[in-house]
């Protein structure tokens, strides 16, 4: 029998409710507030009343109100069809809803339950089998789906039976399972798992020995992400987060992305909405959105689900990850999550920590990114989670306690910085201030080696020190004047210009510069360094600013054209002639 | 309805500067009320306890104050009767018309399911180069001006409500001035276009907590328009500032932990639920909500505006230029995040260079006058920097500015050509040899 109570309390959307029974921390239960019924989660319990935060507006909600909990926590449904659906925070599917504004009260599968997918077994009658091993396998759209023994399941099972290939539902009965005791259980397409648990079921989670390419040159080159890894972008409004983020969304080297629109503006969404159907994948040629989800709980709506959005997120996340995929999650912003953490810890009243937010922040935020990472499977086949997450710092200072909690967790740190947003030099990723952890991974150094080039570490080491020696000359000349330094200074200061508008620079608007593959990446970063290792003599710092300046136009013209097209060629030459002109 | 079907109460058991609490039953949150005569809401039950926010604030009210209870929370009356129409922050008119008759609509309704928003497409033209040329304006954009109190933004705004091709224009005035808001009203006269307009306005001489009222007011008023109407309405709230102040006097009253500069924590979430109203609906129909945010000596790192630079889709800066004694619209600061979906498709195909260009070279401008003020020689390249900075400034930043957006390039490439060789503008050949003037 099911706990029920009734509503006695009400502050904005945390409300407090008399309970006859027992009732769990995290319980999903449903308000009805004149025959709608209002989803709510547990937050607290005190005696027999139970505090619950309401994931809609608690707008005509009265005293009395009748309540009943439902005996489970949060959870996702995992199935064929997650990829391409347009979720909310509590995985609504927003494409189905009726009307154009949303009902409170109105909650729409996320799966089709009538749609057929063609199912192949893998494994056979008499396997032995646990939680998360493949029983057998849908295409969902051109990728592989497995249909996995439900995470749930503990303990090990022997297959009794399961189905002939063919076409089913996601209800349909695929497999029937049996424990130690020999008892049966049933196993469909589709399971369901709390979000704010960790789904395991691998063998070990190795530490990550692979790059994640995504075409931006200030990350694969300068920082690189691992896969399996771990990021952030924090950066005051206007330098380019929602740009980056979207930039490493189209052209991530990924099996499966998932975005977690998260607190953001609503336009944003719509952009993915319409322009994703429609994108092309750079690496299989496939429509983006068919390897895509999209979480999308907006500012405007409910702040409590903007919590659950990205562990919702992050669970359909683990759950690709377990059929052995590389799966991307992008989260913007965490700091709109941590927000509606603040809101709520503000309405119960806690003792607040910093800047207002909750003390465990920090635990919470870290808790989360280590959600990411390589696994290794029992089948020997491997899975990761990427995840990079945007902060939207409060005044753009660094110094407050979402950035800082979230440095500790991530290991790759992309600075946008206002004063290059300023000079419109985007992305606006600080290249002094930025780092990759990974770059110091033997097992990366070895990888990027291979993968590029038997040099480049140190070259992406020389092109950062020139970088940061220009910077210290730009202030020297600064201060003592054109005049007051030696004209090597600013030779000094318009190579790492040159780097700068060649290689960190890059038109996310253009279809060419937009996406730059590795081997393009490695070609002209020699190129800039072969400019930069070389000597030349000035009669005046004019002449030198206008021959660099020369130079870089060429160059950027060449980030124009098509990879070693005739065009590239003609402007490669030039540059060519240029330096052995000198 | 009448009194008789209401629920009444004398009896209250405290009161606090905005809040009185009173023993009664069957109070739904959010409804509204009146306590003494005076417009209230319910805030917070707790038990048999109901709190209430006084809108006009509690000096006076005394214990066995009368509370009649409403049974529903702030509404307004809809239909085409509104054009043409001044309201205060309840709805209820100003102009001594008579009252609105129409189908009664809760304020503060619910959100645009996301999937079925429409992505914005359309250019809103100005004349103003600041913002046509650097920071295009698209239909269903939310944007904010922010501005200096010294600074003429309810002007510039008023020139961009008129200027701009819309159906409908909902003034939200917020602790306008008496001055302004007659401002207002005259220039919307003069322009003959006062039957498009519908205005809420709380003055500086009315009570501050009921400005909370007047953007959910101008909004329940726009997607009436929009939505029901297929209209285009451009929404103009001023100044956001000062009901962000409101909201913190409230939180404050209600004994909330406040977090930065001492604002709600909650500030984010309430000036996004304003913002994100605006929309381009499938239908047609579109809000597109211009928006004036006051700053302090122009720290944009204030909670206020921080928080609004994170929900709107750009900014735009308004500045005194001291080189030429104009008031221009800031290249550095502003930005339209819109501007990506009309630039190069509904304006020329060089629109997108000439804008990053004109800019670049602008800030060259201003590091050549960082030299000039510390002393040093100017290089030649600096010089020419330097003037052009001053004719881009007034021919093109200045918003006194009033022409079309082919206009506003050709200037700018007549400046380029004029002031730089083709080496130093780093645009593409293609355009370069097409638009450049011999």
């Amino acid at each position: 029998m099911k706990t029920t109570g009734i509503v006695t309390g009400i502050t904005s959307n945390l409300v407090t409710v008399q309970v006859n029974g027992p009732v769990a921390q995290n319980e999903i239960c449903y308000i009805d507030l004149a025959g709608t019924n209002l989803m709510a989660e547990v937050i607290k319990v005190t005696g027999d009343k139970a505090f619950v935060q309401v994931y809609e507006s608690t707008r005509g909600m009265k005293k009395g109100d009748k309540v009943v909990f439902e005996g489970f926590m949060l959870e996702a449904t995992l199935g064929p069809g997650l990829l391409s659906s347009s979720y909310d925070g509590l995985q609504n599917n927003l494409e189905t809803m009726e009307g154009v504004f949303l009902k409170r009260g109105e909650y729409t599968a996320p799966l089709d339950d009538e749609k057929l997918w063609d199912f192949t077994p893998i494994a056979k009658v008499g396997d032995q089998v646990c939680a998360s091993d493949w029983l057998g396998e849908v295409k969902e759209g051109w990728l592989p789906h497995k249909i996995m023994v439900p995470f749930a399941f503990e303990g090990e099972y022997v297959v009794k039976s399961i189905v002939e290939a063919g076409q089913y539902k996601i209800n349909d009965t695929i497999a029937i399972l049996t424990d130690e005791n020999n008892e049966e259980k049933v196993v469909t397409m589709v399971q369901k798992w709390p979000v704010k648990v960790s789904v395991g079921g691998y063998v070990e989670k190795p530490r990550p020995s692979k790059i994640m390419e995504t075409g931006v040159r200030c990350i694969d080159t300068l920082n690189p992400i691992a896969e399996g890894g771990t990021g952030f972008i924090p950066g005051p409004f206007g330098c380019g987060k929602t740009v980056l983020q979207h930039a490493i969304a189209q052209q991530g080297d990924a099996e499966i992305i998932v975005m977690a629109a998260c607190g953001e503006r609503a336009n944003e969404v719509v952009e993915i909405f319409k322009e994703f159907p429609e994108l092309v994948d750079p690496h299989t040629g496939r429509k983006l959105m068919e390897r895509t989800t999209i979480i999308c709980n907006t500012s405007n709506m409910p702040v409590a689900a903007r919590e659950a959005s990205v562990y919702t997120a992050m669970t359909i996340c683990e759950y690709y990850r377990q059929m052995g995929m590389k799966v991307l999650l992008l989260a913007d912003s965490t700091s709109r999550w941590a927000q509606a953490l603040r809101e709520m810890s503000n309405r119960m009243e806690e003792l607040p920590g910093a800047d207002a937010f909750p003390v465990d922040l920090s635990a919470i935020i870290s808790n989360f990114y280590a959600r990411a990472g390589v696994v290794k499977l029992r089948n020997g086949s491997t899975g990761s989670v990427t995840f990079i997450g945007t902060v939207s710092p409060a005044g753009g200072n660094l110094k407050e306690p979402v950035t800082e909690s979230t440095k500790k967790a991530a290991r790759c740190f992309y600075a946008l910085a206002q004063a290059r947003a300023d000079k419109k030099r985007y992305p606006a990723v600080d290249p002094v201030d930025s780092y990759s952890k990974y770059l110091e991974y033997p097992e990366i150094v070895e990888y990027l080696q291979n993968r590029v080039d038997k040099d480049w570490v140190n070259k992406v080491n020389r092109a950062k020190t020139i970088i940061r020696r220009g910077k210290e000359v730009y202030e020297q000349i600064n201060i003592l004047g054109d005049d007051g330094v030696p004209i090597s200074y600013h030779e000094m200061y318009w190579k790492s210009e040159l780097i700068d508008f060649v290689i960190l620079q890059q038109d996310a608007f253009d279809p060419i510069d937009s996406v730059t593959p590795m081997d393009r990446q490695e070609f002209m970063l020699s190129l800039v360094l072969n400019i930069c290792d070389k000597s030349f003599t000035f009669e005046t710092f004019e002449d030198c600013s206008a021959k660099f300046k020369e130079i870089i136009n060429i160059m950027r013209q060449m980030n124009y054209s098509e990879f070693k097209s005739e065009q590239f060629n003609k402007y490669f030459e030039q540059v060519n002639k240029i330096l052995s002109d000198e | 309805m009448s009194k008789a079907f209401k629920k009444i109460y004398t009896k209250l058991e405290s009161i606090t500067k905005a809040t009185v609490s009173l023993k009664a039953s069957g109070a739904t949150n959010d409804e509204l009320a009146t306590v003494d005569n005076r417009l209230a809401q319910v805030v917070k039950i707790k038990d048999d306890l109901v709190t209430l926010q006084v809108f006009v604030g509690t000096e006076g009210i005394p214990t066995n104050a009368e509370v009649v209870f409403f049974g529903e929370p702030p509404a307004l009356n809809v239909s085409d009767d509104l054009a043409g129409r001044f309201f205060n922050a309840y709805g209820e008119p100003i102009d001594n018309g008579p009252k609105v008759e129409g189908e009664r609509r809760y304020i503060g309704g619910p959100s645009v399911n996301p999937y079925k928003r429409e992505q914005p497409s359309q250019l809103i033209p100005t004349g103003i180069a600041g913002i046509d040329l650097n920071n295009t304006l698209v239909s269903g954009q939310k944007i904010p001006f922010f501005a200096d109190p010294d600074q003429p933004y309810n002007q510039v705004m008023a020139q961009v409500a008129l200027r701009a091709d819309v159906d409908k224009i909902i003034l939200g005035g917020m602790g306008l001035t008496n001055d302004d808001y007659l401002y207002f009203k005259s220039v919307f006269e003069s322009a003959g276009a006062l039957n498009k307009i519908i205005s809420f306005v709380n003055t500086t001489e009315q009570p501050p907590v009921e400005r909370l009222l007047i953007p959910d007011m101008a909004l329940t008023a726009a997607e009436y328009f929009a939505a029901d109407k297929n209209e285009k309405v451009l929404v103009l709230l001023t100044d956001m500032t000062l009901y962000a102040d409101a909201l913190c006097i409230v939180s404050n009253r209600m004994d909330q932990i406040p977090s930065k500069d001492s604002m709600p924590g909650s500030l984010y979430s309430d000036l996004a639920k304003i913002y994100e109203k605006a929309v381009q609906f499938p239908a047609g129909g579109s809000i597109t909500i211009i928006a004036v945010t006051t700053l302090n000596d122009g720290d944009i790192t204030h909670a206020i505006p921080d928080n609004t630079g994170y929900i709107t889709e750009g900014q735009l800066f308004l500045r005194n230029d001291t080189d030429t004694g104009k008031v221009i619209i800031d290249p550095f600061r502003s930005l339209s995040r819109l501007k990506q979906l009309v630039i190069g498709k509904q304006t020329r195909e060089d629109h997108n260079q000439v804008m990053n260009t004109g800019v670049r070279l602008y800030s060259d401008a201003a590091n050549a006058k960082t030299k000039l003020e510390n002393g040093f020689d100017l290089s030649d390249y600096d010089k020419r920097c330097l003037d052009y900075a001053k004719e881009y400034s007034t021919r093109l930043l200045a918003i006194d500015v009033n022409i079309s957006l082919t206009e506003m390039l050709d200037t700018a490439w007549e400046l380029f050509s004029k002031y730089f060789n083709k080496a130093e503008l780093g645009i593409k050949d293609e355009f370069t040899s097409k638009y450049w003037k011999n």
